[in-house]
Parts: C-alpha cells; sequence; structure tokens
C-alpha cells in the first residue's frame, strides 16, 4: 500500500550520507601515512560518488536510469585502480621497504 | 506511516549509521587490519543502501566487486607489507591535521548546504523497480556501448599493468653479467614471465 512510490527517505538523507563519506575519505587520503589507507580512502570516495548517483538515478530519473549505468562503469574503473595502486604499492615497498607516505618524496622537491 | 514506510525508514537509519561510523573507523584507527575488515562492512551496508534505491543488479555488482575482489586485494596487500614500522615523528602534523579538517569540515557544510537548499525537480518519474536489470542490459549493448567496450580495455591493460609492476625481478648471477662473451647470449635469453618449473 505504498501511496507514491518515493518512499519515506528523501533524496536528501542519501545525498547528506553521502557527503559524509566524501569528506571522510578526502580527510583519510590527506593524512593518513600508511600507503594502504590512502588507497581505502580513495574508495571510499569513488562509494560516495556511487550513492550520488544511484541516488538522483533513482529518484529523478526513474524510468531511464542512467545513474546506474554510470556506477557500473565507476566500479569498473575503481577495480581497476585497485589492482594498479597495490601493485605500484608493492614495487615501492620492494625499492625503498618503507610504506610511509612521507617517506616517499622523491619527486617533492 | 503503515509498516513498509517504517522499515524502510529504520534500514536507512541503520545503514546511514553503518557507512558513517564505518567510514571513520577506517579512516582512524590505529590498526589497518581491522581498517580493512571494516572497509568490507562499508561496501556491505552501500550495497543495502544500492537494495533500498530498487538496484539490485548495482548492489550485486557492488558486493561481488567490491567486498570480492578490492577488498580482498587491500587485505593480501596489507598482508604483503604489514611490517611494524616506527613511523618517524614529523613536525605540524598536529597542524595539518587541524587544518585538513577543517577544510574537510567546510567541504561537507558547503555540500549539506547545496543538497538542502536546492530545489531538486521532485518526483520524477515513476521508478521502474524490478527492471532496472533488463533496462541496463540494454542501455550496455546500444547507447552506452562504446564506453563498456573501453572498460573491457581498460580492465585489459589494468590486469597487465598490475602483473607487470608487482612481478618480482628475476636475479641474474653476476659472473653471467662479468662475462663479456656471454654478453650477446645473455641479451638473447630473455626472462620468462613464468619459471619453467611451474609450467610443468
Amino acid at each position: 500500500m505504498l501511496e507514491n512510490s518515493i518512499g519515506p527517505v528523501p533524496l536528501q538523507a542519501y545525498l547528506i550520507v553521502a557527503a559524509f563519506l566524501f569528506c571522510t575519505g578526502v580527510w583519510g587520503l590527506i593524512n593518513s601515512r600508511n600507503a594502504v589507507r590512502v588507497l581505502m580512502s580513495i574508495e571510499l570516495m569513488l562509494n560516495a560518488v556511487n550513492i550520488n548517483l544511484m541516488s538522483f538515478s533513482s529518484y529523478i530519473d526513474g524510468s531511464i536510469i542512467r545513474g546506474q549505468v554510470f556506477s557500473i562503469f565507476v566500479i569498473t574503473v575503481a577495480a581497476a585502480e585497485a589492482a594498479v595502486g597495490l601493485a605500484i604499492l608493492l614495487s615501492l615497498y620492494r625499492n625503498r621497504v618503507t610504506i610511509d607516505m612521507e617517506s616517499f618524496n622523491l619527486l617533492k622537491w | 506511516m503503515n509498516i513498509a514506510y517504517s522499515t524502510e525508514l529504520i534500514c536507512f537509519l541503520i545503514l546511514s549509521s553503518v557507512i558513517i561510523s564505518g567510514s571513520l573507523a577506517v579512516v582512524l584507527l590505529e590498526n589497518i587490519v581491522y581498517s580493512a575488515f571494516l572497509l568490507g562492512g562499508v561496501f556491505m551496508a552501500v550495497a543495502g543502501l544500492y537494495l533500498l534505491l530498487n538496484a539490485s543488479f548495482v548492489a550485486a555488482a557492488q558486493v561481488l566487486v567490491y567486498v570480492g575482489a578490492v577488498n580482498v586485494l587491500i587485505l593480501f596487500a596489507i598482508m604483503l607489507v604489514n611490517k611494524k614500522e616506527k613511523l618517524k615523528p614529523i613536525e605540524g602534523l598536529k597542524t595539518r591535521k587541524l587544518i585538513s579538517g577543517g577544510v574537510c569540515g567546510g567541504l561537507l557544510i558547503l555540500l549539506l548546504r547545496v543538497s538542502i537548499t536546492t530545489n531538486w525537480n521532485l518526483p520524477g518519474p515513476t521508478s521502474i523497480g524490478e527492471e532496472a536489470t533488463e533496462r541496463i542490459g540494454e542501455h550496455l549493448f546500444t547507447d552506452y556501448l562504446l564506453p563498456f567496450e573501453l572498460a573491457s580495455i581498460l580492465l585489459l591493460m589494468a590486469m597487465i599493468g598490475a602483473i607487470v609492476l608487482a612481478r618480482r625481478d628475476v636475479s641474474i648471477p653476476k659472473d653471467d653479467i662479468n662475462d663479456f662473451n656471454n654478453q650477446k647470449s645473455l641479451s638473447d635469453k630473455k626472462i620468462p614471465l613464468l619459471s619453467e618449473n611451474s609450467l610443468k
């Protein structure tokens, strides 16, 4: 017995959750000293973007759902990014024997 | 408020609190193994949100790709590089954390303000619900065909790149390198990707 198809949760609630997730990811990306945690923060940010895409596609674009297709592509790119990022991390670890982000400053100054 | 409404509301509240507290714990916890497992929990909760949004296919893809592949990959990387190391203290770390916290808080306030004050075009067209999977298939094979094929090439490139980057370099014996007569044959002798024993 649904009166309308939208339900009790407003669109803004999803956007607020995604905003929290994105800002947490940004903070972790800046402040983590462990390189694996940096990759995890990037995944959090990608998930926040996906939540936004999915909620817009469900609430505003409900009949064509282009947002769902976009989030599938984002998931694909995230998988590729995780694989390459962790491979880079492994070869860095072999060369430097550390995963402290502060010690990867060869190109910094 | 009937029972479907309240169930959906309670599910949303539980999932969003899991997402927010889990992501904070991922960023803030000291032990990175706990962070990785909590990251899996956050991914599962995001998949639950997708189910609330009538997107069962994307929820399944989220569980398969993120929890099944990315999270396991991150755990493997942690196990491969997990060395207890004393991080050198660097000066100004506290101020850096505070300043970046302020920047992220400002970004959060900006995002909240935009999402609340914008007059969204609601309600949109009625959701197609369970037909979403068929519609995604139609999209992927008609108007999004080129990005779909490019995604396959991207995945192939990522796979080969990851193998090349993470491959352990095969060491060559020293007297082989110093032997100048042997130099030519050394360059001819391509180092195989797989060792001889693994092929048998």
